[in-house]
């Protein structure tokens, strides 16, 4: 247990200046960099996106060469989840083929608002995981993970600006500039029943209201258990910590539940006819896993720059762990979900499976090899998981898993069959990689790289396996 | 030829490892720890080899991985095909999903099962086996070294002594053993 009086004498002696992290020039570029190779990509996209209906023919039967994709794309949204405009039996043939063009129109509109939505989530994933995951550092008042905890708080103050560029894509889509959210236009609502059952919890204010209370709440906590971390340092008693526990334990209990529905909100929602009871779970295991293997990644970094001298290969050992049990635990939300919907075979639900199988079979597939068996088989000896470049192959892999994870949640909805990696996508990752680089070192830099108050430190230095 | 015992009891796993520790500094080859719980740290402070069990139990949990997609593929798609989820397809891969419990059961049944055995066996233990310890207690609440030695033992008596110890005791060896 941790001997306090040894601590606060130790913490005396301590020259505080050494601690602190500097960014580093190359860091700079390479956000600002990435930030406007992203910004310019995503620009390109937006203006390169089709205006009409014709365009959109045109650029089909441009990229394709034949008419087979079209028909291709009408028998997907025939079996597809996506099929909202073929709901009412009452449309005229005319009026089918022409909602049949008007879909493919947004469809490839939906093109670069996927693509820049799909990454703000999936960095907003990383920063929203890790401060699950140091939440509960602090409230099981863990002995090993002081020494990482200006990490995980660096990372978490992206969680702001992430958030809050989710909150203007909520609300940028509900004033209609885009269609990932079908439910949110009138006419559709006005022709589908499933939906227009679901109004009471699904219209727009609502959401833009749950919206604001979950990223209120989510950056309450992240703001006062860093004001609280940062007073530990200086502090001679440890009413701090202990106050850090009570609000990392409250905010445990709100973070479970308003987690869940913002997943249901944020991404559920692009499927409104299809539901999945443990879709909160499966979102969580994903930013879970990203979020400890973005910890692991920056300290390794840290350390190769000679910072974090005493955190050591126990440190790296127990994140590899987390890193190698969380994607087993993925896995199986994963495949509990996905089994007893393929077994049911129950119309409504396994159309959401039968659209990610047919015309997303790599991504789909490709992430189970990339999030389940790339970490079960690099990560399962134990003295791999001490070997920084083994923890960098694997975490690498897990986060172009999970990224493709959030693509396979998003895009099936939203662009349908005509998706691709391309410049969006790729200029989304860079534009919020950038910022989030940024953002996340600035943080880092802020503060000692030890928590020189907290009163688990010396048992985290420590710290043996 | 070692021809005498010494028994050193200890009442705290933390006075154990120091005293092993100690001992060990002081180049004192213990022979055995008998130990109420599994104590954590003390294989590495002895200086034991890691345990190999963890290469074994990946090898038994592929080869029950491999058992359950043999015993699979015969019972339900070879000797007498099922219908799976109104999907009667007849092919393994298809129908995979549903075997995936199953999978996962027999994995982690062969894993655990044939690593007890195998401990046991490594171990030298069998059922009505009578107790090695030399000092019931060790079951209880007092942790045991035991050092062979022989002469009078002196620099190790000091030694042992000088640990936080609760009692040291002296066995002479019996020629019938």
């Amino acid at each position: 247990m941790a001997d306090f009086s040894v601590c606060y004498e130790f913490k005396r002696k301590i020259n505080k200046i050494g601690l602190m992290y500097k960014v580093s020039k190359n860091i700079k570029i390479l956000s600002f960099s990435l930030m406007i190779i992203g910004a310019l990509g995503l620009a390109f996209s937006f203006y390169s996106a089709p205006k009409t209906i014709e365009q959109a023919k045109e650029m089909v039967a441009d990229s394709h060469g034949d008419s087979h994709d079209e028909d291709h794309g009408a028998v997907s949204s025939h079996s597809g989840e996506d099929s909202h405009y073929e709901n009412d039996a009452h449309v005229e043939n005319d009026a089918h083929s022409n909602s049949h063009d008007e879909h493919l129109l947004h469809k490839l509109q939906n093109r670069p608002w996927s693509a820049l939505y799909v990454a703000a989530l999936f960095f907003m994933f990383l920063s929203l995981g890790t401060l699950a995951f140091y939440a509960i550092q602090r409230a099981s008042q863990a002995g090993w993970s002081p020494l990482l905890f200006r990490v995980m708080e660096g990372i978490t103050a992206y969680l702001l600006p992430g958030s809050l560029i989710i909150l203007v894509i909520l609300i940028l889509s509900s004033m209609h500039l885009n269609h990932l959210f079908v439910w949110m236009d009138p006419d559709v609502v006005a022709h589908d029943k499933i939906i227009q059952g679901k109004v009471g919890y699904l219209n727009t204010p609502f959401l833009l209201a749950r919206a604001v209370f979950y990223i209120a709440g989510w950056n309450f906590y992240r703001y006062i258990s860093r004001k609280y971390s940062i007073a530990q340092d200086n502090s001679s008693d440890i009413s701090n910590h202990t106050k850090n526990f009570k609000w990392s334990a409250g905010f445990l209990a709100f973070f479970i539940v308003t987690e869940s529905m913002m997943s249901w909100d944020w991404i559920m929602s692009v499927d409104p006819h299809w539901f999945s009871t443990l879709f909160g779970w499966y979102v969580f295991a994903s930013m879970f896993v990203s979020g400890i293997t973005t910890i692991a990644l920056i300290t390794i970094y840290l350390k190769s720059k000679g910072y974090l001298e005493k955190v050591n290969h126990n440190h790296i050992h127990d994140l590899g762990k987390f890193m190698f049990g969380v994607s087993v635990f993925w896995t199986y939300l994963w495949f509990s979900q996905f089994m007893l919907i393929w077994y049911a075979n129950i119309p409504e639900e396994v159309t959401y499976f039968i659209t990610r199988i047919e015309d997303y079979n790599l991504p789909f597939f490709g992430m189970i090899a990339l999030n389940f068996i790339f970490p079960l088989l690099l990560l399962m000896n134990s003295d791999y998981k001490r070997v920084n470049w083994f923890i960098v192959t694997t975490g690498i892999i897990i986060l172009v898993g999970h990224y493709i994870d959030v693509f396979n949640m998003i895009m099936p909805a939203t662009v349908g069959d005509k998706w691709f990696i391309g410049i969006p996508e790729l200029s989304g990752i860079a534009f919020f990689a950038g910022l989030f680089i940024y953002v996340v070192f600035n943080s880092i830099s802020k503060a000692p790289l030890e928590p020189t108050g907290d009163p688990l430190l010396k048992e985290s230095e420590k710290f043996v396996y | 030829m070692a021809d005498k015992i010494l028994h050193a009891v200890y009442d705290d796993d933390d006075k154990l490892m120091d005293a092993v520790k100690d001992l060990k500094a002081s180049n004192f080859y213990i022979d055995e720890v008998y130990t109420p719980f599994p104590v954590h740290g003390l294989d590495k402070a002895l200086g034991l080899k890691p345990t190999r069990l963890a290469i074994l139990s990946f090898i038994y949990g592929c080869i029950g991985f491999s058992f359950a997609i043999f015993m699979m593929n015969y019972i339900m798609i070879v000797d007498w095909p099922q219908n799976i989820g109104g999907k009667p397809s007849f092919s393994f891969i298809e129908n995979m999903p549903s075997f995936v419990p199953i999978m996962f059961e027999l994995t982690v049944f062969f894993a655990a099962h044939l690593m007890v055995i195998t401990f046991y066996l490594r171990s030298k233990l069998w059922p009505f086996k009578e107790a090695e310890n030399p000092l019931p207690s060790t079951t209880d609440d007092k942790f045991l070294i035991e050092i062979k030695f022989h002469g009078d033992g002196k620099a190790l008596k000091a030694a042992v002594k000088k640990t936080d110890v609760l009692e040291v005791n002296i066995i002479e060896q019996k020629e019938s053993k």
